[in-house]
């Protein structure tokens, strides 16, 4: 019963809530880095209400179970992910083994559903920009994995998410030591690919190919994309705060932290969003398998031996 | 007023289509974006694929080759959606009228909801122009309550 109180409270509600105010804060940065006003700040929930009031159209042809399921899947991965971030963050005796593992496969099916979705609909340039993904997925996860692996190595080779947490609680947060450091450095850029940012939005490039695989999608399937997209927006950041900066707490000045923490993340990933051109798929393969990836290697050698 | 009409109303994305225009007119729309005027502050996104559009807008006198894309467009925006007439050429075909390729305007072909005119028309003619509609949408919405 418990389970079900975290899953709809925290994994929903409160992730959906601060993923909207948090694409609300990127997109008015944004405006205000461009000299511009930006929007009222319930804009994103304005724009899912008005998606979900719109017509569904099915494209000729397309699968339409697949088609209409695939967002569906991807909104219930990420709740599932926020929920089991939250449980083990409010109580970090509440974990099972190896449920680290779980939260890196579960992060990897938005992009699966998003693939899923863009093949289905039947469309030449929603499939361009599928395959651009599963490209994405490719070069992106290596070094990735290798970054979280450094905190698995920091706390005893534990892969319970909590364990994680209590040994930063003991001994100072991973960011601190220097392979810890390094390895956050590979993880914010990672995740800039997950949450396909500027200079990695490739599969959704809006003036190539018009929003990709997203492109044949309208009303409520669009609006379960937005709402995924808006909560990974928050789910990714703090997956990180857990595993590197010892997560978030709720008691008097660690509240003011956690905030901070969670705000300096997003405020990285907005600078990097508004001073970069978009790169071509090749140049991010290049960069994620080779640079990215020594940096992981290089940072997991140092967290074997100790630093 | 239905809260999805209010919220249609609060975030109208534009979908931009032109019908053999001269290109002022689009140039035009697009200085819209600019951070000079700004339409993201009313919530207005240029959107690049008709699926995602909820306010089209038409420029361009409607040539015989255009009307077939414009007909089949105008089908597959998701419903409800409005339709802005922007430009002389799309309001009356303006200098083509008597032009054997432009056979009718833009309003026998598909429902028109408000008229920008000017040759091109201003940005802040554009914007003016939308706001008009909002308005006439609600005030209509109040009077069918009243009813």
């Amino acid at each position: 019963m418990i389970y079900i109180f975290y899953f709809l409270v925290y994994g929903f509600l409160l992730t959906a809530v601060i993923g909207l105010l948090a694409s609300w804060i990127d997109r008015k940065v944004t405006a205000r880095v461009q000299y511009r006003v930006g929007p009222p700040i319930l804009q994103p929930l304005i724009d899912i209400t008005k998606l979900l009031g719109k017509e569904t159209c099915i494209p000729r042809g397309a699968s339409k179970t697949t088609f209409l399921m695939a967002p569906v899947v991807g909104l219930t991965s990420v709740i599932l992910v926020s929920s089991l971030l939250w449980v083990n963050n409010i109580n970090s005796n509440n974990s099972f083994l190896g449920d680290l593992i779980v939260v890196l496969y579960l992060l990897t099916i938005p992009s699966i559903s998003i693939m899923i979705g863009g093949f289905a609909s039947r469309n030449p340039l929603a499939s361009l920009g599928a395959s651009r993904e599963m490209k994405l997925i490719l070069s992106y996860e290596l070094p990735f994995v290798l970054a979280v692996l450094v905190p698995v190595i920091k706390s005893n080779f534990s892969i319970r998410l909590g364990e994680i947490l209590g040994f930063q609680a003991q001994n100072g947060v991973i960011v601190g030591n220097l392979s810890g450091f390094l390895a956050l450095v590979v993880a914010l850029l990672c995740m800039q690919a997950k949450l396909a940012l500027v200079p990695f939005d490739i599969p959704e490039a809006e003036t190539e190919i018009t929003s990709g695989p997203l492109i044949e999608y309208s009303g409520s399937g669009l609006a379960i994309y937005r709402l995924m997209k808006n909560m990974l927006l928050f789910v990714l950041p703090f997956f990180l705060i857990i595993l590197f900066m010892g997560g978030l707490r709720f008691d008097g000045l660690h509240l003011l932290s956690g905030v901070l923490k969670y705000v300096g993340l997003i405020a990285l990933i907005m600078v990097i969003r508004n001073t970069n051109p978009r790169v071509r798929i090749d140049q991010a393969v290049r960069f994620f398998w080779g640079p990215m990836t020594t940096i992981a290697i290089i940072a997991v050698i140092f967290a074997l031996l100790g630093k | 007023m239905s809260l999805k009409l209010k919220a249609l109303l609060k975030s109208p994305w534009v979908f931009h289509l032109s019908t053999g225009s001269c290109n002022n007119c689009d140039i035009e729309i697009l200085d819209c974006l600019t951070p000079r005027f700004d339409i993201e502050r009313f919530g207005m996104i240029l959107v690049g694929s008709i699926k995602h559009a909820d306010v089209l807008l038409i420029t361009g006198s409607c040539n015989r080759q255009s009307v077939i894309i414009l007909k089949r467009l105008y089908e597959q925006v998701p419903k409800p959606c409005l339709v802005v007439a922007i430009g002389e050429c799309s309001l009356s075909r303006g200098m083509f009228i008597h032009s054997y390729n432009c056979p009718v305007p833009l309003d026998k072909i598909i429902p028109v909801d408000v008229y920008i005119p000017g040759c091109p028309p201003k940005p802040e003619a554009i914007i003016a122009g939308v706001v008009k509609l909002i308005e006439k949408i609600k005030r209509e919405k109040l009077k069918s309550k009243k009813r």
